[in-house]
């Protein structure tokens, strides 16, 4: 890999381990001062790298120069501290080589309870996610609000936001006891599902970056799975979904950018190898009795692999639907809801229950109804898909409404 | 918004349905309350099985139930989100239950326990 391309390929991946290790030694309220650590490490590299040359193994380059970095501030603060407390203990400098773990157990722990520490309940989502992303992924403040569609004063003073609630919250950095891991699990599972949701649904022109974002999800998922404490039924069917819903990546938007609705997708885009370890991953969700949302969601999207309509798929789809929503009610579920019903038991009754939804400020809404009315009522269909098109924020959801009116 | 428990009462509980009847009458019924839920409207619900069934009686007299001399069984229930008992009677009717002859969905409002009710 030539450097321009490699030191944002490792600051992406060793950014959030060298952060995870030192925040776990110095304390999660001190988080910034490992982010910072972290980065200045990454400063020095390219300073370095741009005259000496890249270092036979950069990895390892980087995790010295970190070390020592942190090695550096823990001596600076102990020198400070002995000033002012002279009662310290003498230990502290002398364990710190031993103690900057960078051993690739380390890493994997530190992360996990990282993980934790920043999906605390206590935590506001949208802070969750951000925080997720930026130490947990490495991703930058202006790749965040990319995401998000907003501005990097917006991103910063969320997570400015969100570390000082770590703070004062006193959040611990460590591994759950095991009676609060389903629990604390619960939140962790929701901030990584809507990780994954904001780069799959995200508006960002960047399909790269979105991309990304499904599979720094998709990674932390694995990361749960690697802990016999957190490989649960609920974390294997999280990873299925994910992996059933990236299979459509390639297939689901075309060249210029616009959605390919699923009826036209091309299958032969399909990634087969995700399908498949979707379905392994839900195998593996299916031991002991819970049942998540996530099963739920994750079977409805094992259905969607399989492209022709069968009485059979739609028939377990509208079920799946059905459980679905007496567990946890949406707009999209019910919308999607009524979908499977008209394919399962015809039309006629789905425009009737589609009538009671009354989600009337959802252009969704209005785009089911006029498909419903599409070879029923012309008309009708044309009347809702206008009502859609104006209620329609983003021009990619307007195009595709253009389409459908266009085709009646 | 006020919570109703429609209860589904069958007139005669030994009756026996072919697997396909079940099977049917299975379908319709979480068709129904996933219309139901669809409209964020269900708040929970269950299916009473006869087996295990047991009525208790003064004196500790206890007896498999809850057929025999009480003409009616309960089959089971949901609980609704409604505005009005009309609105939750409007549920009740697209009831499956209902299909049967002499059944029937009693719609009860639940008592918010607020010291009012």
């Amino acid at each position: 890999m030539e450097q321009p391309e490699l030191i944002p390929h490792l600051f992406r991946t060793e950014f959030s381990k060298i952060t995870a290790v030192i925040c776990k030694r110095f304390g999660i309220e001190h988080l910034e001062v490992a982010e910072d650590i972290a980065s200045d490490t990454f400063v020095l590299a390219l300073e370095t790298w741009t005259y000496k040359g890249i270092p036979e193994n950069p990895t390892a380059w980087l995790y010295i120069v970190a070390k020592n970095k942190a090695k550096n501030h823990i001596t600076r603060n102990h020198i400070f501290a002995e000033k002012i407390a002279s009662q310290l203990n003498d230990t502290l400098s002398e364990s710190i080589e031993s103690e900057i773990d960078l051993s690739e157990k380390n890493i994997t722990d530190s992360q996990l309870q990282m993980l934790f520490a920043i999906c605390h309940p206590s935590i506001p989502i949208e802070s969750q996610i951000g925080l997720s992303l930026r130490i947990l992924c490495g991703f930058g403040i202006d790749e965040i609000a990319n995401a998000f569609l907003t501005n990097k004063e917006v991103i910063n003073k969320r997570l400015f936001r969100a570390k000082e609630k770590l703070r004062t919250e006193k959040i611990q950095f460590e591994f759950p006891s095991k009676d609060e891991i389903p629990k604390r699990l619960d939140s962790v599972l929701t901030a990584l599902y809507l990780l994954f949701n904001e780069g799959y649904y995200s508006e960002s022109q960047d399909s790269v970056l979105r991309e990304d974002l499904c599979l720094e999800a998709m990674r932390l998922t694995y990361i749960l799975l690697g802990n016999e404490q957190t490989n649960l039924p609920a974390v294997n069917a999280l990873l299925a979904l994910m992996c059933f819903h990236s299979s459509r990546f390639a297939a689901r938007k075309n060249t210029q950018g616009e959605i390919v609705l699923y009826q036209d997708q091309d299958e032969s885009l399909w990634n087969y190898e995700l399908i498949a370890k979707g379905v392994y991953y839900l195998k593996q969700a299916s031991h002991g009795n819970t049942l998540s949302k996530y099963h739920i969601e994750a079977s409805i999207a094992y259905w969607h692999t399989i492209k022709a309509d069968t009485k059979e798929k739609w028939e377990s789809i509208l079920q799946l639907y059905n459980q679905l929503l007496q567990l946890e009610y949406s707009p999209i579920a019910a919308l999607n809801r009524t979908f499977a019903l008209s394919k399962a038991n015809g039309k006629a009754e789905a425009i009737i229950e589609a009538e009671k939804l009354k989600l009337t400020d959802n252009h969704f809404y209005f785009m089911l109804l006029g498909e419903l009315y599409k070879d029923v009522d012309t008309k009708k269909a044309r009347v809702n898909f206008e009502t859609a098109y104006t209620l329609a924020k983003t021009q990619t959801d307007k195009l595709t409404i253009k389409k459908q009116i266009d085709d009646l | 918004m006020e919570e109703f428990i429609l209860i589904f009462r069958h007139e005669d509980g030994k009756k026996v349905a072919s697997p396909e009847q079940i099977q049917a009458w299975m379908k319709q019924t979480m068709d129904w309350i996933g219309g139901i839920a669809a409209q964020n409207k269900f708040s929970g619900g269950n299916g009473l099985p006869f087996d295990d069934a047991r009525v208790v009686r003064p004196n500790n007299v206890v007896t498999n139930g809850p057929f025999g001399e009480i003409k009616e069984t309960i089959g089971g229930y949901i609980i609704v989100k409604a505005n009005s008992v009309d609105e939750a009677v409007e549920f009740a009717k697209g009831c499956p239950v209902l299909q049967g002859e002499g059944n029937s969905v009693e719609v009860r409002r639940i008592a918010k326990g607020d010291g009012v009710h």
